[in-house]
């Protein structure tokens, strides 16, 4: 948790960044950037996934609709806070010249997903919906 | 860019392919809008409604705009390192569609 708030640190002072260690090959700070990149798409995936459950499936019980769509909408932004956190953290052990940071997100995310997709074909098959 | 610039360009094309991960997030970020958008502007179209739509369209101005001030700098030779401000902006952009969506939805 203190290490957490230290990276958030760094998230508001460049200057805390350029201090450590030295500036990596620009090409390694460029890939780092894409991977960051990569995160926000997902994020921006999975908002839009939010937004798509609230708007396209009026068939869904009211609490099954909300409820897929907030999880849908909370893991967006978790994921969006988490690529600039993991961004930071890979920049400084890159200027450090340290191992880049291991994170188990990548597993949680995948868990999270795989059990929204899950609890969906349970909606589906037991037939909560108000449609038919 | 003057030829000899382009000759000491990187072979595995880093900055280009930046440009275009950038090009892709904005295009993702453009798609959530308009969901948004079409969220926001669902009822009768009653002042807090288009406020919302106003602060969307906002948003989505501002993504750009990092997005944009980004690939110029990426068309130096030596492209400097992304600055934690502009990674600030995309991500609070983000943060600020989903809590819209958390907003409108309950």
């Amino acid at each position: 948790m203190i290490d957490f708030v230290k990276d958030v640190r760094l998230w508001f002072a460049p200057r805390l960044l350029r201090d450590e260690g030295e500036t990596p090959d620009y090409r390694f700070s460029l890939a780092n950037e894409r991977t960051f990149l990569a995160w926000i798409r997902t994020a921006l995936a999975l908002v839009g996934g939010g937004f798509a459950v609230d708007q396209f499936l009026p068939d869904l019980r009211w609490g099954v609709r909300v409820g897929m769509s907030l999880a849908l909408l909370a893991v967006g932004a978790a994921c969006a806070l988490r690529a600039v956190n993991h961004w930071v953290r890979c920049e400084r052990a890159m200027r450090r010249g340290e191992d880049l940071p291991p994170s188990r997100f990548p597993v949680l995310l995948s868990l999270g997903v795989g059990l929204v997709a899950v609890a969906m074909m349970v909606v589906v098959l037991l037939g909560w919906t108000t449609g038919r | 860019m003057s030829t000899s610039g382009a000759a000491a360009r990187d072979a595995g094309l880093q900055p280009e392919r930046t440009r275009l991960a950038w090009r892709r997030t904005t295009l993702a970020c453009s798609v959530v809008a308009v969901l948004a958008l079409r969220q926001a502007l669902r009822g009768s179209g009653s002042p807090s409604e288009v406020g919302g739509a106003a602060v969307i369209a906002l948003l989505w101005v501002a993504f750009l705009w990092a997005a944009h001030r980004r690939i110029r700098e990426l068309a130096a030779e030596r492209p400097p390192g992304l600055a934690p401000r502009a990674a600030l902006a995309v991500v609070g952009c983000t943060v600020a569609l989903a809590a819209f969506a958390v907003a409108v939805i309950l």
